[in-house]
Order: structure tokens, then sequence, then C-alpha cells
């Protein structure tokens, strides 16, 4: 892709921008009939899939995750590509990449490059991609925790961005994984309450509450018209707590 | 108690009663109904408006030579350029068209274009460079009361003020600003007509009163301007004052080309007045056994920076205070305060609204108190008919059957299954937050009351004329169509008075008609109607007259049981009636709020049943079941489709739908953050339809608009106390006021 | 430039300039207003359309990226003096009021409708949580629905 050119995949994220007049992309290179990143083997998820599919067939959490992206309309546009591209801290996909520790494929006519997701999400819609880069495609981790949950708080039942999304996995071995979106400038892991979780292997009423208790220490929210710092902190608890819990029956 | 005798109906397919098929459902299905947005003329220019971004500010220049240096545009206009009245106002004209020496609210207009096409409208409406001295915006209600900056104060005085009840309580209340949104924005087309005149076709709930404001502000002699009547999308009260309709005027008649205009949604949502918040302070007595027997309320809404109907709105509001209940000491302050929040002004309920979401949050305090099933107290205390309004003290004469809607909404089977194992119908549906075992349901009741059509004098009439064509009758009027369905029942009401099938409703423009004042405070299918089977009666008799017939029908006159005139033949002889129909007087009321102020009353009652996770603050409103108080069903379906919108409407008010404002700036003007309840949020609703014979509408109607709207939000409410025992006294209810408290 | 595809079953060139919405195009360069414009952001689904087979917002789609590719629009689900199934059962519910939201309702109705003819109300629902009504409450809208899929009473 040339620099200065503009990425347009389902247009969900782009063209909401172009109609409130915040951006006039000049060079668009248009995705969404670009077979290769349609494609989906086994981890390796194209970049342009779209919501649609993930709500089919994805990994348990990210097709819960699919399913309360917007609307029938949006998730039909709408690709994981282009959430990793916005890298809105609301990012419904993001999540779940953060669980799994999943990777983001970068292609540039010089070459690919994989990043961690953690190095690739840099801050509130900041990534480590280089203008002349496309995202290629989502690499996940080859075995995948059995448990995942998924959860999203919002106030109505279609079509909200949430206040405080979270996915719980957790492995066999006890291993649990805690991210959460909205509640800081980017995707979270709690790592201390993944630590103090992942040791225990049937957790009782006084873990979960500890557990919980570490989820709302751990996010970093904000106040603004859409929630409260408290209530995204508590609620980032309750519903780790919750999520932990189906992951445990 | 006056009696009236209601007109008979003459037996006629689709007359009143029926549900008949929308005459506009098929070019609305097929996507060919014109509406404003879809307005086209040749040679049309595309407007664009200025807007402040400051919410209080002084203009020290405007400089309009960048946006008339780029291609394509035709006019820059600003308050220099207007030739009339430089303001304009529903009720006080005090909105300057374009802001001149200062800006008092975010988003005020202060400048307009004209240009060739949209994008280069909008980009020219950016270009205007204007520099501002920004000055603190005054958005803090108290002070600007103490400052005494307010539309109007109100005081109610009613009965002995020094009882004293053996069970008091006590509560404050706060509504957060909702907004109408209307799915479709303010749009119009104004084409100049060559001669120095105007046609305007834009979004409007009231020609008659636009055309006023376009005269007066552009200097022109009445019959200069004519306003149509135009396909639009949803009103709710939004559609009321003036926005648009000068600036297209202006620009049509300075480049002499037709100019279009449509806002997009962000800019509909400080272009039009929204519903007042308010904060409201009650006090109510009762004796032990229930009795109802003092409330003292003190009520501020917060009217914004311009008046628009604040001042209506207030009085409503303090009218409606105590709710349907007798009560024979009341007292009531009101005040509607000036500020440089957005500025308020109808929307469905108009100021009913508000208040019942308190006087029902107090009634359930007093039943707590009381130990007495919330109901059971509501009915001790219900007013009716040949009752004493508790605030001013009018006799009601027509039917109130606010026993009939308690008894009936009790009756209704309460349909309690427990929390639905379907995910979507859950709280936080798909999200995935809350699973059955989290839910506590609760349940609540309200009761709302509001008077139907104009008040405190104010002279509420309409125009409709009847006329025999080939087609049929048709019904002409310049009431707006805003989605209810007038378009139905007035052809319905003209099939029933005339005894013929065929009848259509044709809108015409302001100069060709009277005024049928507003569609809004439920009025048309009263005072329309009422114009409707006046004019479609009093047209029968003198074609039976004229003909010495004794029936009309399909096929013409008859007379013993023969065919004297044919259908054809009347046709022919362009018989039509005109009639202006007016509602029983009402009268300003006195220093102590008293007297003669409404024409009419509705009462309706809602129970809701709502699904509430407590540890996230997450609500579904399960099902909402209400017994309304209708008169009479013209048109059930019409009535029903009123019923569910308006609950909607409710709903929304009570979980979700609230304009966040910050130093007077609106935080989530667009369809993201401003949440409007999907179909996925929609609760059950069983309707039950109270018809009773003697209000003064067509064959005993009663407006239906506004009442579903108005207790169902502290229906709602209730219902969210009931499940998590929290106090619930403000709306929109939000998950951090569940979960957190 | 210049922007050529099958609009309802025919081929179409607009001119488009600049980064404009294909909902714009179809209403402005084409001469097909069925389709509305409430929010120009996804939100409320006035302007469903369906686009080589997937029910989309066409004003989030760029018009220059529908080159090549099958739209069809409200005016596209029937003949001129027909309704479709999804049209007449909305009819006959009163599920029409103000109406700007019907033709995104038409549209999506009809795309889930063709996937799934006899669809539950729960994924009514689902299917329909994309389109925003002001006027109705939604209840007619879901009882025409529940009688085309043979569930109503
Ligand atoms: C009404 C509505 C509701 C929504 N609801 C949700 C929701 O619930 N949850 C949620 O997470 N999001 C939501 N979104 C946002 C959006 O739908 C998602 O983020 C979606 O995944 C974006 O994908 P897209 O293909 O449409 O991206 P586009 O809009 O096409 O692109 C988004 C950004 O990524 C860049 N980009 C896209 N693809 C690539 C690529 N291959 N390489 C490099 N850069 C690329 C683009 O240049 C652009 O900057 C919603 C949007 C709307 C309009
Ligand atoms: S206008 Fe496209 S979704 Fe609202
Ligand atoms: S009928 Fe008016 S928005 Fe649906």
């Amino acid at each position: 892709m040339g620099e200065g050119a503009t990425a347009l995949a389902g247009g969900t994220d782009l063209m909401v921008e172009v109609n409130f007049g915040h951006t006039r992309p000049e060079n668009v290179v248009a995705l969404r009939r670009v077979e290769e990143l349609a494609q989906w083997e086994g981890g390796r998820i194209g970049a342009g899939v779209t919501w649609r599919r993930l709500e089919r067939d994805g990994p348990r959490a990210l097709a819960q995750a699919a399913r309360t992206v917007g609307s029938p309309q949006i998730r039909n546009a709408g690709t994981l590509g282009g959430n990793v591209g916005t890298a809105s801290p609301a990012g419904d996909g993001l999540p779940f990449l953060a669980a799994v520790d999943a990777s983001i494929e970068l292609a540039s006519e010089s070459g690919r490059r994989t990043l961690r997701w953690d190095d690739f999400f840099i801050g509130v819609k900041k990534t480590a991609r280089r203008p002349d880069e496309l995202i290629s495609a989502i690499q996940l981790p080859e075995a995948l925790p059995d448990r995942q949950e998924f959860a999203k708080i919002g106030v109505r039942n279609a079509m909200v961005i949430a206040t405080v999304y979270c996915v719980v996995t957790r492995a066999e071995d006890g291993e649990t994984r805690v991210a959460l979106g909205s509640v800081a400038p980017t995707t979270i892991r709690a790592r201390r309450a993944e630590e103090l979780i992942s040791s225990v292997a049937s957790p009782g009423e006084e873990d979960l509450r500890e557990f919980a208790r570490l989820v709302s220490e751990e996010v970093t929210p904000i106040t603004d018209h859409r929630s409260t710092e408290q209530y995204r902190r508590h609620s980032s608890g309750v519903l780790a707590r919750r999520l932990l819990e189906r992951c445990l029956r | 108690m006056t009696t009236k005798t209601t007109t008979r109906i003459t037996p006629a397919k689709g007359g009143v009663g029926e549900s008949p098929l929308r005459p506009d459902g098929v070019p609305k299905l097929k996507g060919t109904f014109e509406y404003a947005q879809d307005l086209h003329a040749d040679q049309m220019l595309w407007g664009a408006t200025t807007r402040s971004p400051h919410p209080h500010a002084r203009i020290v220049s405007i400089d309009v030579g960048p946006a008339l240096a780029i291609g394509g545009v035709h006019a820059v206009l600003t308050a220099d350029d207007v030739p009339g009245r430089a303001t304009f106002g529903l009720e006080h004209p005090d909105q300057p068209v374009l802001a001149s020496d200062e800006v008092r609210y975010w988003g005020e207009p202060v400048a307009i274009v004209a240009a060739e096409d949209e994008p280069t409208a909008r980009l020219a409406a950016a270009a205007v460079r204007v520099e501002y001295e920004v000055l603190e915006p005054n958005v803090d209600g108290d002070e600007a009361e103490r400052r005494d900056d307010t539309f109007r104060r109100m005081r109610i005085r009613r009965g002995d003020q020094e009882v004293q009840g053996e069970v008091v309580v006590d509560g404050y209340y706060e509504v957060g600003m909702q907004d109408q949104a209307p799915l479709g924005t303010e749009a119009g087309l104004a084409i100049p007509d060559g001669n120095g005149g105007v046609d305007l076709y834009a979004t409007s709930q009231f020609v008659h009163v636009d055309q006023e404001q376009v005269v007066a502000s552009l200097g022109l002699r009445p019959d200069q301007v004519r306003a149509h009547p135009t396909g639009i999308g949803g009103a709710f009260g939004a559609r009321e004052d003036v926005n648009l309709h000068i600036h297209l005027c202006l620009l049509a008649l300075y480049t002499g080309k037709p100019v279009k205009m449509v806002y997009q949604r962000s800019e509909s949502f400080t272009g039009h007045v929204h519903r007042h918040p308010a904060r409201m302070w009650y006090r109510h007595h009762a004796n032990r056994d229930g009795t109802l027997i003092r409330v003292e309320a003190r009520v501020v809404i917060d009217g914004g920076a311009y008046a628009s109907t604040t001042a209506a709105v207030l009085a409503n509001a303090c009218y409606f205070s105590v709710g349907p209940y007798r009560c024979d000491s009341v007292s009531v302050d009101g005040v509607g305060v000036r500020t440089n929040n957005p500025p308020c002004g109808a929307m469905r309920g108009f100021g009913a609204v508000q208040v019942c979401f308190a006087h029902e949050a107090q009634m359930d305090k007093l039943a707590t108190e009381l130990g007495i099933h919330p109901l059971e107290l509501r009915r001790m205390n219900a007013l009716t008919t040949g009752d004493h309004m508790p605030t001013t003290g009018q006799l009601i004469e027509t039917p109130l059957p606010t026993r009939e809607v308690i008894d009936s909404l009790e009756a209704m089977p309460i349909m309690d299954d427990g929390p639905p194992d379907d995910v979507t119908q859950l709280p936080g549906g798909t999200g995935l937050t809350t699973e059955p075992g989290d839910v506590k349901r609760g349940v609540g009741y309200a009761l709302g009351l509001k008077n139907l059509g104009f008040s405190e004098g104010f002279d509420d009439f309409a125009q409709a004329r009847v006329r025999l064509t080939e087609e049929g009758a048709i019904v002409e009027t310049a009431a707006i169509e805003v989605g209810q369905g007038l378009v139905s029942v007035l052809a319905q009401i003209a099939r029933s008075g005339l005894g013929l099938s065929r009848a259509v409703v044709k809108h015409v423009d302001t100069s060709r008609i009277e005024s049928a004042g507003s569609t809004s405070a439920s009025r048309q299918t009263q005072v329309s109607g009422g114009a409707t089977l006046e004019a479609a009666t009093k047209l029968r008799q003198r074609i039976l007259d004229a003909h010495g017939g004794d029936d009309l029908n399909d096929s013409g006159v008859w007379r013993g049981g023969e065919l004297v005139v044919g259908i054809e033949e009347l046709a022919e002889a362009g018989w039509e009636e005109t009639v202006t129909f007016r509602h029983p007087p009402t009268y300003a009321p006195d220093e102590d709020g008293q007297g003669v102020v409404h024409a009419d009353f509705a009462v309706a009652g809602h129970r809701a049943v709502v699904d509430v996770d407590p540890d996230l603050g997450l609500v579904k409103v399960h099902r909402v079941d209400t017994s309304q108080d209708v008169g009479r069903a013209l048109n059930p379906e019409s009535i029903r489709g009123q019923i569910e919108g308006g609950i909607m409407q409710g709903v929304g008010l009570a979980i979700m739908e609230e304009l966040v404002i910050e130093g007077g700036v609106i935080k989530n003007p667009n369809f993201t953050d401003y949440l409007l309840p999907t179909i996925l949020d929609a609760p059950d609703v069983e309707a039950l339809l109270i018809e009773e014979d003697g209000s003064w509408g067509p064959f005993g109607a009663k407006g239906v608009g506004e009442p579903p709207t108005i207790s169902s939000t502290a229906a709602v409410a209730a219902a969210i106390r009931d499940a998590t025992g929290r106090p619930v006294t403000r709306v929109p209810v939000r998950p951090q006021d569940i979960a957190i408290g | 430039m210049i922007v050529s595809f099958k609009l309802n079953g025919e081929e179409t060139t607009a001119r488009v300039t600049g980064p404009l919405s294909l909902l714009d195009m179809l209403r402005d360069e084409v001469g097909l207003p069925g389709s509305k414009s409430a929010c120009e952001q996804g939100e409320c689904g006035s302007c469903s359309i369906v686009l080589d087979g997937e029910l989309v917002c066409s004003c989030l789609v760029l018009a220059g990226d529908v080159e090549g590719s099958e739209v069809t629009t409200v005016e596209g689900v029937a003949g001129a003096d027909v309704l479709h199934p999804v049209q007449e059962a909305m009819h006959e519910a009163g599920a029409v009021q103000c109406g700007f939201c019907t033709p995104g309702f038409v549209v999506a109705a009809v795309d889930l409708f063709e996937s799934n003819p006899s669809p539950t109300t729960s994924e009514i629902k689902e299917a329909l949580a994309g389109n925003i009504c002001r006027c109705t409450g939604y209840g007619a809208i879901i009882r025409a629905f529940e009688q085309l899929a043979g569930r109503g009473t």
C-alpha cells in the first residue's frame, strides 16, 4: 500500500469519519473484494474476515463478541482487520485477541512482519502499523484454551458501544487470562488477578471475591458521557467474576 | 354538568371504528412517498448553516469573504440580511433568525449559505469566519432563578394552605433532557415565485405558524408566502418551532432560486428544541386511611436560551403536578429558567411527563408508608368526572374514567412467567452479561393525566373543507400528518359523517385554507376531526335537503327507497362545505392559578414489568400493559400504534435516552451515544381502551397521542424500585444509579 | 469518476466526485430516494440495501466501491405495481406510521425471510436490531413478521 493511501475494508469505521467530515481520504485502497484477505486457515484469520463469519465459525469467545457487534448490517460489512486497524479502546474483537496473546500480521512491499497484540496496540486508536503496511491477518495461537467466555455491558440490548468488555479464558491446567476493554486507553490484561486465580484448582467464594477485587483494582477507567470511572471499575470485577464462574462450570 | 349528544355514525365502509389500511402505506413501503428530504426542483441550490461552537459568546466580527470566495457559492447571509423582524418564536419572538451580537446556545445559527451542491454548501458554512469573545455560559438553573432570569413563574394555591396530613412524605426528583429524535431530520425546499413571494415545503407540525413567522421576518405580505404541508418523518414536538424555515426563504428570495436544506443528525440535535430537564421537590400529606390531604410541589424546568414554549410547558407541569387524584389543598410553585443550555420546548407529554415521574414516585412512597397497595391508594383518591381539578379547581365535565383505568389495569393478567431463557431478552441481551439467576423482577404502576387541546384561553381552532368530487369525498386540511394516521382518521370521519365510503384527505397550503392549528397536544383527531365531522354532516344534510332525500350513500340521494340523484351528478355539482371548529373555550388562570384552563382531559395507566440485574445495574423492560381513556376508538389499530410507540418513548426516557449536557455543550449529538430503544429493547404491550361517551371530539373521541408517554416512564421507574429497593429519583436511570447508588 | 454497477437488476452508471457514500449517490445522483438518510453513521438502518448479497448500510459504503457490484434497494424488492409479501405483511399489520424507517425495515426483512422463511420471534428481533423505528414501538412490525413467518395469532 502506498504511503498516504487509506485502507477501506467494510467501511463501518472509516465511512463514519468521512460522512462527518473528519477525514477526506484522497487515495483509497478498497479491500472488500480482495480474496486473499478473506482467507481463514486454522488460527490465521484474514483481516477481511467479517463479523458475520466470525459469529458463525469463530472460536467461542470471539463468536460471542461478533454477535454483539453493531447490527446485522454492520456485521455483514465490518471486518476483524478493520477493528484492529481502528484500535478503539472499545473494539469488540480486541479483548479476545489480548486474552489469547494473538499477533497481528502486517504486509508491505518490503515484506511481512508479525507483532504481538501488546506491541501492536500502543494507545487510544494508535497502533504500530506503518503507513505503508496493510494488516494482512490476525494470527491466533495453535491451541486455544477450552474455556472462554465473553461479555459486554451496554445499556440497550443491541447496537451499543460497551462501557466494559471482558474476556476470561481458562485452560485445563488452570491458567486463566482476563482481558478487558473500554476501561483503559488500550485493551488490558488483569495480570495480578490472572496470577492469583491460575494457581487455584477449584476457586472458592474467597478466591472469587479476591479475584473480582483485583480486576477492579487493575483497570484504569475514566468518566465520560457513557459511564463513570466508579461504575466501570465496579462492573469490571463483577463481569470478570461471572465469566470465570462460567469457565469453571 | 353538560351532556353532549354524540353525533350518529352514518354507516359507511371504512368509517370510524374500523382500521382501514393506511392510504399512504403503499408509497411508504415502496420508497416512493415524498418526504421533505426527497424534494427536488430544477436549478436548486443547497443551503447550509454556520453555527456557534460556543454556548455563550459575543460576536466580534463575521467575515463572509472566505465562504463567498468558494466556487459555486451563491449567497452567504447574516443577521444584517434579514429584512423583517430579526427574531422569531412560537410564543414570544425572542430568538434571532441569525445571531448578530451574541450567541446564547451551542449550535445557534450565525450565518446561512447557498451553493450549487450540498458538500460545497457545508464547506462554505464552515468557511465563514466568525470571531467570538467567549463568555462564561450560564448553565446553573438556581443561579438563573436567583437572577430572575426566567421565562415564567407559576403559582398555584388552592384550598386551605394550613392543613397537614397524618402522614407526610417528601421527595426530590430529576428528569434528564430527552430528545424527540424523529427519524427524519429537519428538511425543506423554498421556491421563489418570481413575484417576490415564496413557496415553502418543509418539515412542520403547524404550517400556518411557520408562514406567519416567515412573513414577519422577511417583511412580506401574508399572501406572498405559502407554506405547504410536506411529507415528514416523525415530529413528537420537534417540528413545532421554526428552524430552517425562515433561512430557506431568505436564501431563496436572495438568490432567486429554489433552495433545499437537510439537517444532518448531529445538526438536528441542535436544530430543534428538546424535552425540558426538570428538578422537582414534593411533599404529600395524607391521612392514615389513605385520603390525600395536601400536595406541595416546586417545579423547576430549564428552558435553555430562548422562550420557545417554555411558558406553556411550565404551566402544564404545574397544572398536572398532582396527577389524576382528588386533593383540596394544593400549593405549587414553578419556574422556567433561562440559561445558555440548549433551548427546550414541546415534546410529547408537554410538561406532564416530568411531573408524572415525581407524583407517581410520591404516591408509591405514600402507599409504602401507609401499608396500602399502590393501586388501592390511587383508586381511593381517583379523580373523576364531577370532581374539581386539584390544581386549578376546574370542574371536570367530560368523562374521566380514572377508576375504570385502575380497575381494568389491575384485572389484566400479570403474565408473570419469570425471567426469559432467551438471552436476547435478558438485561444486557447478547452482551451475555446476565443469566436468569442474576435477575430480579419488579412490577410497577403509574397513572398520568393530561389536557387535550390548547389551554389557558388560547383560541384553538381548526378549519377543514369537505368536497364532493369524482374521486369521492375529499377532506382538505392543513393539519399535518406526522405519521400518527391523520390521513386515515379524517377520511374515516368524513365517511361516517357523509355516509359515503370513498373519502381521501388532501393537504392544501396556507393560502387555500385556514389554520388547522398544530399537530400537537393530542388535538388533531378532536379538533380537525371535529371540523371534518361538522363539515361532513352539514354537507350531507344540505344535499339531502336540496333533493328532498332521506338517505345518501355511494349510489346517490335516495327518497322513499328510490334513487333520486346519482352520485356522479352530485360530484359534478361541486358540493362543498367548510367548517371552522372550536372546542369549548378556556381561560387564562387567575393569580392563584385557578380557573377553567383546559378543554378536555385524558387519563391512562401503565403497569411495567422489568427484569433488573442489580449488580450491573442493567434493566430490560419485559412488558408494559396499559389501560387508556380514549373516549371513542375511531381507529383501534392507529391507537394501538400510538400506544406502543408512546410507551417505547417512555421506556427510552426511563432507562436510556438522555442528551448529556456539559457546560452548555451536548456531548452526545449522534445516534451512537443518544440511545434510542431498538427492537430488542421493546417490551410486549397489552392495551385496553376505555371508551365512554361525552367528550366534544368527533363521536366522543379523545386525543390519544400523549398519554402513552406520560406514565410509562414512571411505571418503569416504579418497577425498578420494586426489583432493587433503590430509590430511583432520577430518570433516565443509569446503570451506576442501580449498581452503585 | 464514473461508477458502473447493477442496480435493482439494471446496469447503471453514476458520476461521483469526492468521497461520496452509496446512499448519497443513490439519492442525489441516481435519483432513487427510497433509501433514507437519518444518521449517516450506520446506527439507524434507514439506508439498508443489499450489496453483492449482503445486507448493509448504504451510508457506510463508499460509492466508488460498488463498481461492478450488484445493489438492491427498496425500489427493487418488488415490481412497480405489486407489494413484496414483506411489504404486504407490514401494511396489513399497521407497521407503518411516518414511514421513514420503513424502506430500511423492508429491505432488512426481505433479506431475513430469504435466508430464513420461518424465523422465530427472537430471530426476527435480532435480525432487525439494526433498524430504528421511532414511531411504532416495534409492536406492529414484530406482529407483521410473526404473521409472515406463520407464527402470528
Ligand atoms: C453502527 C455501528 C456499530 C458498531 N458497533 C460496534 C461494536 O459493537 N463493536 C465494535 O467493536 N465495533 C463496532 N463498530 C465499529 C466497526 O464496525 C468495527 O470496528 C469494524 O470491525 C470495523 O471494520 P471495517 O472493516 O468496517 O473497517 P473500516 O471502516 O473499513 O476500517 C477501519 C480502519 O481500519 C483501517 N483498515 C481496515 N482494514 C485494514 C487493513 N487490512 N489494513 C490496514 N488498515 C486497515 C482503515 O483504514 C480504517 O482506519 C460499529 C460501527 C458502527 C457504524
Ligand atoms: S443513515 Fe445509514 S444507518 Fe442511518
Ligand atoms: S414509522 Fe416513523 S420511524 Fe418507523
